[in-house]
């Protein structure tokens, strides 16, 4: 017997007599509605992150990597969808950096030497202050958001969702899907929340009112 | 062959417990570290108005799951299959190993980077690569310290939480190659030393090894919560991914993950998300997937109309930071990677009751349910640990003791003429039992034998009418 068929035999004899309950859902399917970008923000910043909120994104986003420094962004593909026309202001305040594209795809190494990366997002959540990324247009694969040291995001105010269970139900499976709470971190030494290990250390985030 | 967990201790619990309380910088440490965690689990916790609504729901998602699970597996593989991906299975930890070491040998590469996993552990996957000659390197930050120590994971989700910051520096500065000289203890310089020592590694990487939190049967998607990012870094650089997960991390649909998605986070690092949670199904971005479901004792608990509970354990660690015996013990007194509450459920009935050590573990408890409250899948873990103390095998002296107590209860008469004579003897009986019942009076004082018994009392008395 293959060790499939084996472990699919010892489940049905062993799961036969247990109990199969309904599942209650009376949790919350949604959250309240109100201040989602200020509660969005506000609990960003409580992972240690830097958000702005503004209706002008190429001045904030060009100001941003100006106190960055570094010229060497890489910018993924379909960026310009972003955030609209104030993403060209934006790539036009850049015009004196390098925009490292992606096409053809940048090696791991090439990721490592970038002085940043700005990217869009599928789904921002408000109650945990979560950007959820799906390598759609503005994002690019998972790699871009991970190796450089910087990354600063760009949310429209309409991406902004309430609860966990909103965003689940806009997401797309199909889709390699990378949730981010505020920068790389870890609890590992005495239970203290660290911040800055192997992602990147700085997390920027800028909220498009539109 | 009796299922291996990986940690090589056959000394039963007290015995480890009794050499880990008398260790004060080990009971200092975790006295501190779960201190601060459960008081912010508990801030974390309290934001969620619908808590306890969340917790029956991933309570009821995981039996329905479980009683139909060999269902869902088979969907879980069709949706991976379909979209790329390979599915193997193995019955236990040696077939496990040799599916992982025979597919990374297929790579050509003798090196594999590894996200923290229980399950690898579980297996002890690493040793028997080693064995094959791949090298594994653990990359979170506690495993690490672990492996560069040479020591053994002590909680579930914080593996080096016995160790302090000044221990981990000097474990640093004598394991790792280039942590620099002038190396201090805060955790921050702690987390860099560790960022540079790994950087290179991930980025040469062509094979990554990882567990798997849940996996969703309806898309066949994967999913990895973490903290540091060196999960992201094994789970998309690589050329090759390889994860192995036990058979009831599967969920029945993405929606489930709504749930579990609010209830992990909360419950572990006490966070209202974690910083980075990666979700993928089948073989994305070009990537080579494998997965690999293990078995290694889970349906002989399945089988368990009591002990099956067990298995809806998402491996938060809420019920280890509150519980006041891991807190004073440690984790390696448990002697199996599954320390705490839940191991003392889950190591008995993955690996049998065979050992002392094994037999000791339902032991480890005070009862005091501090575990079932916290739990976020609501495992009734104290009546799980009655089930097994009953199912234990008792010393000689202790099942003839209660067959002769069984017999003097069994007849009012004799239980009246066992007391009368009790009384009689009453100034013999010593504060300390002698022999093999020395065990029960070394903690405890002979209660004091009345000089005459209530039945007795009453009858002469007419319940003090007379
Ligand atoms: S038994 Fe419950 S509290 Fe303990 S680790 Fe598992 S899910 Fe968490």
């Amino acid at each position: 017997m293959s060790a499939r068929e084996a472990i699919l035999a010892r489940i049905r004899a062993a799961a036969a007599g247990a109990p199969d309950p309904e599942i209650p859902r009376a949790y919350r399917t949604e959250g309240s509605a109100d201040d989602l970008v200020e509660r969005f923000t506000e609990r960003v910043r409580d992972y240690k992150a830097t958000v702005h909120v503004t209706a002008d994104a190429g001045t904030v986003i060009a100001e941003a990597l100006a106190r960055r420094g570094g010229r060497r962004f890489v910018v993924p593909g379909g960026w310009t969808a972003v955030p609209d026309a104030a993403g060209m202001a934006a790539m036009s305040a850049m015009a004196d950096m390098e925009a490292l594209t992606d096409d053809p795809p940048l090696s791991a190494r090439d990721l490592d030497a970038a002085d940043g990366v700005i990217t869009g997002c599928a789904v921002a959540i408000a109650e945990t202050g979560t950007i959820v990324l799906d390598a759609g247009p503005g994002q690019g694969r998972r790699a871009l958001t991970l190796v450089p040291d910087y990354h600063l995001c760009v949310v429209r105010a309409g991406q902004i969702v309430s609860s966990v269970p909103e965003a689940i139900a806009r997401l797309d499976p199909a889709r390699p899907l990378t949730w981010i709470s505020g920068s790389s971190a870890t609890s590992d030494i005495e239970f203290d929340r660290v911040e800055g290990v192997h992602g990147p250390r700085t997390l920027e985030v800028v909220v498009i009112l539109q | 062959m009796s299922t291996f967990l990986g940690m090589p201790t056959d000394r039963p619990f007290p015995a480890n417990a009794a050499k880990a309380v008398r260790n004060a910088q080990l009971r200092v440490n975790l006295r501190k570290a779960t201190g601060t965690i459960r008081a912010r689990r508990a801030t974390a916790v309290a934001e969620l108005p619908d808590w306890q609504d969340l917790r029956s729901a991933g309570k009821a998602i995981k039996d329905h799951t479980l009683r139909h699970l060999d269902d869902y597996l088979i969907q879980l593989e069709e949706a991976v299959t379909a979209r790329g991906g390979h599915v193997h299975w193995a019955r236990d930890a040696a077939e496990a190993n040799r599916i992982v070491a025979g597919l990374v040998k297929a790579t050509g590469e003798t090196e594999v980077v590894k996200v923290k996993s229980m399950v690898t552990q579980e297996i002890s996957l690493n040793e028997a690569l080693e064995r094959e000659g791949i090298a594994a390197y653990e990359t979170d930050l506690a495993e690490l310290i672990v492996q560069l120590g040479d020591d053994w994971p002590s909680h579930i989700l914080v593996p080096a939480i016995h160790r302090n910051r000044a221990e981990i520096r000097e474990i640093f500065l004598r394991a790792m190659p280039d942590a620099p000289a002038d190396l201090g203890d805060q955790p921050r310089e702690l987390a860099e030393a560790a960022r540079r020592h790994l950087r290179e590694r991930f980025l040469r990487a062509k094979v990554g090894v990882s567990g798997a939190n849940f996996m969703v049967a309806e898309t066949g998607t994967l999913v990895v919560l973490e903290s540091e990012g060196n999960g992201r870094m094994c789970l998309t650089l690589p050329e090759t991914l390889i994860s192995v997960v036990g058979i009831e991390k599967v969920v029945p649909t993405w929606r489930d993950l709504e749930v579990f998605m609010q209830l992990l986070p909360r419950s572990s690092t006490a966070e209202r998300m974690n910083p980075y949670t990666s979700m993928w199904s089948g073989a994305v971005e070009g990537q080579d997937f494998h997965l690999v479901l293990l078995d290694n004792g889970r349906t002989s608990v399945l089988a368990d109309q009591v002990g099956r509970q067990a298995l809806r354990c998402i491996r938060c660690s809420a019920c280890l930071n509150v519980c006041p015996v891991y807190e004073r013990a440690g984790g390696h007194a448990y002697g199996s990677v599954y320390p705490g509450p839940i191991g003392a459920i889950l190591t008995p009935q993955l690996r049998g009751m065979d050992t002392p050590l094994d037999r000791s573990l339902p032991y480890a408890s005070t009862l005091c349910g501090a575990c079932y409250e916290v739990c976020p899948v609501a495992i009734d873990i104290p009546s799980v640990l009655v089930d097994l103390r009953a199912k234990a095998r008792h010393s000689r002296m202790e099942r003839l003791g209660m067959a002769a107590a069984g017999w003097i209860f069994n007849r009012p008469s004799r239980l009246a003429r066992a007391q009368r004579t009790a009384s009689r003897l009453r100034r013999f009986v010593p504060r300390r039992l002698p022999g093999p019942g020395a065990a029960w009076t070394d903690t405890r004082d002979v209660p004091p034998i009345p000089p005459e018994s209530f039945r007795d009392w009453w009858t002469r008395t007419h319940g003090g009418a007379r």
